[in-house]
């Protein structure tokens, strides 16, 4: 498998860590309930999703990567510093 | 007051050669790190300071007096060579002990580090001039083509020991398979 960084082109699977889906973070003086499914809750689809992905071994930035779990086609990745 | 005497990270270890492939330890000079804050623009400060234009990802630039820079990262670069003073707009960072710089060159070079990286490193991809952040094992590395039959690689300083270990022994082995053959 390899990921298409915005920075270094195509690279090999190995140099990424996963670190979850792409979620956005609730807001200030959200409730509990919006926290716990922030924290908690996922959906586990089969079928595309969009997770986010560590290039520590290359340039260092984070990614927002989007995939299908079914096919395990890679559709794009983006920098998450542009926003989730 | 204690003298200290200055130790270069591969100290005794280089240079080795096996099959026509060199490993050697080079100084650069002085490591500079240079990181763009925020979405500052430093391409003219860095310009001005150097002589060298900034790289965009996967380039190096050279400037005066044999400075090098190389594209180290998210709007982040490393200068080789003379060190910088501040620029505007930028976290300017000496880190000349911090990094093991290695050169491998002569022919059968690129099949050595093919071991090791999983860069692509055909020339189409990675040309003499390019440069990219990647693994070397399991060591995160600085790997810059130089040359045609040549390359940079850094790792970090506390890696050097590992760094020469791995590289040795992916020359070794690639030896072993040119006499099979």
């Amino acid at each position: 498998m390899r990921l298409p960084c915005p920075c270094c082109g195509d690279r090999d699977i190995r140099e990424f860590t996963y670190r979850g889906a792409a979620l956005a973070r609730p807001g200030e003086g959200a409730g509990i309930d919006r926290w716990d499914d922030y924290l908690h809750l996922r959906d586990n689809p089969a079928g595309a999703v969009r997770d986010l992905w560590y290039h520590g071994g290359g340039c260092g930035a984070w990614l927002v990567v989007e995939r299908d779990t079914v096919t395990h086609a890679v559709d794009g990745a983006r920098l998450a510093a542009e926003g989730l | 007051m204690a003298r200290l005497i200055a130790k270069t990270p591969a100290e005794g270890l280089l240079p080795v050669e096996v099959a026509g492939v060199r490993l050697s330890e080079v100084d650069p000079g002085g490591l500079t790190s240079v990181a763009a804050l925020g979405g500052a623009d430093i391409g003219a400060a860095l310009k001005a300071a150097t002589g060298a234009s900034l790289p965009g990802p996967g380039a190096t630039t050279t400037g005066r007096g044999g400075a090098r820079v190389v594209w180290f990262g998210v709007r982040h670069v490393l200068v080789m060579g003379p060190p910088v003073a501040a620029l505007d707009g930028a976290a300017v960072t000496d880190q000349s002990d911090a990094w093991c710089t290695l050169r491998l060159d002569g022919a059968g070079a690129r099949d050595v580090l093919a071991r090791l990286t999983p860069l692509d490193l055909r020339p189409s991809s990675f040309a003499e001039g390019a440069t990219a952040r990647t693994l070397l094992g399991h060591m995160q590395a600085s790997i810059t083509r130089v040359e045609d039959d040549a390359y940079l690689i850094l790792v970090f300083r506390s890696m050097a020991k590992t760094a020469v270990h791995e590289i040795t022994e992916a020359m070794e082995s690639r030896a072993a398979r040119l006499r099979l053959t």
